[in-house]
């Protein structure tokens, strides 16, 4: 009001902000552009060797889970309990900040998922990476997989069979730790009494996963 | 220590942005789709560099604005009489004719003007940061942004229609 350079320019000022609300309106792109483009994306930056997380989301019976894949293999599985953006904020901490949404790299990973809980599969055959497992929970989380489709282990057993039958608090912590969860089934270790013992997605997904092995 | 979100953030966040100033620098053919997606995989390579503080609109209009050069000059180079290669239809989406018009005026403004037009207008980017993408004055940059939309404003007397794409 009081720019006397610009006798005009309170007018103006307004008209031109009018204009460029109008100009973001009408350039507003189509979403279905931008989810094309953002599918090439993803395919070229997989293609240059730069798509260093490529990540989904896939309904399931224990709620949604997100799928995360490194080139080596799948990295990640989380339930939502587990809050899917502050997992991907840790794989961006962790691993690297190249994360895209890019649900081809873990189209074998779902399908196997989707068969496991139909029950059209008891063991998943796919390359995984164990990146996030380190140390002691790493040899703990690679033996799970031993423990067979519909049996279970308990904590002090698995501190048995890795070679360290003190650590079975280790093994607990290595168990809620699992990076991997359902494709490396730790939710197969209960504590020696039989009892649940705890469960990275919550007990309620710990039981129906048990359940539906154990009706297979 | 401030964190930085996954790049997937990047691109959900400002995808519109950058397609919006490809298309104004370009026009909205298959050359805008060429420098938008130049710019995010060269933004993803480079990210793991970025520091977090860093002002991201800046920096993907600043790689958006070399690409659209890269994209400008391959097009130039294309051009020859020799080369047979019939311009491509947009592959993906088919720009509104009320769009059209609007992209069309844009075009024909002069490059400054279009440039900073579409950094300011359409990117979001004070004049400062503009400035240091095409050069010259924190001035010269605003009085360009300026004419090129008292230019748009004139050339098209009516309201800007919206987009029907």
């Amino acid at each position: 009001m009081n720019d006397t350079t610009h006798p005009s320019a309170p007018d103006n000022s307004r008209a031109v902000a009018d204009f460029s609300t109008q100009l973001l309106a009408a350039t507003e792109p189509a979403p279905e552009h931008l989810r094309l483009l953002h599918q090439r994306l993803e395919n070229s930056a997989d293609a240059a060797g730069i798509l260093d997380i490529a990540y989904t989301t896939i309904d399931s019976p224990v709620g949604p889970l997100l799928l995360a894949a490194t080139e080596k293999g799948l990295l990640r599985v989380a339930f939502e309990v587990e809050d899917h953006d502050t997992v991907l904020e840790k794989l961006q901490s962790k691993v690297s900040p190249r994360i895209l949404r890019a649900p081809r790299r873990l189209d074998i990973a779902a399908r196997e998922i989707d068969d496991y809980f139909a029950r059209r599969r008891t063991a998943f055959d796919l390359p995984l990476d164990y990146s996030l497992s380190r140390g002691f929970r790493g040899i703990v989380q690679r033996h799970l997989p031993e423990i067979a489709y519909g049996s279970t282990q308990s904590y002090k057993e698995v501190a048995e069979l890795v070679g360290n039958p003190h650590a079975v608090r280790a093994v607990g912590t290595a168990c809620a730790t699992n990076p991997l969860p359902i494709v490396v089934p730790c939710h197969r270790v209960l504590r020696t009494d039989g009892t649940l013992g705890g469960y990275v997605g919550g007990l309620e997904a710990k039981t129906a996963l048990l359940t539906l092995e154990s009706v297979a | 220590m401030e964190m930085k979100p996954p790049f997937e953030t990047i691109v959900t966040e400002h995808a519109a942005m950058v397609l919006r100033v490809c298309r104004a620098v370009l026009g909205p053919h298959t050359d805008a789709d060429d420098a938008w997606s130049e710019t995010f995989l060269a933004a993803l390579r480079a990210y793991p560099e970025l520091p977090a503080s860093a002002n991201v609109e800046a920096w993907l209009v600043t790689i958006a604005h070399r690409k659209a050069i890269d994209v400008t000059r391959a097009r130039q180079r294309h051009a020859i009489p020799t080369d047979t290669v019939p311009e491509r239809p947009s592959t993906i989406g088919n720009p509104g004719s009320a769009d059209h018009d609007l992209w069309n005026t844009v075009k024909a403004l002069p490059t400054k003007q279009r440039q900073a037009v579409a950094y300011h207008y359409l990117g979001g980017l004070p004049y400062q940061e503009i400035a240091e993408i095409l050069g010259g004055t924190t001035d010269a940059a605003r009085r360009a942004a300026a004419d090129g939309i008292k230019n748009l404003r004139t050339t098209l007397r009516h309201p800007v229609k919206e987009a029907k794409e």
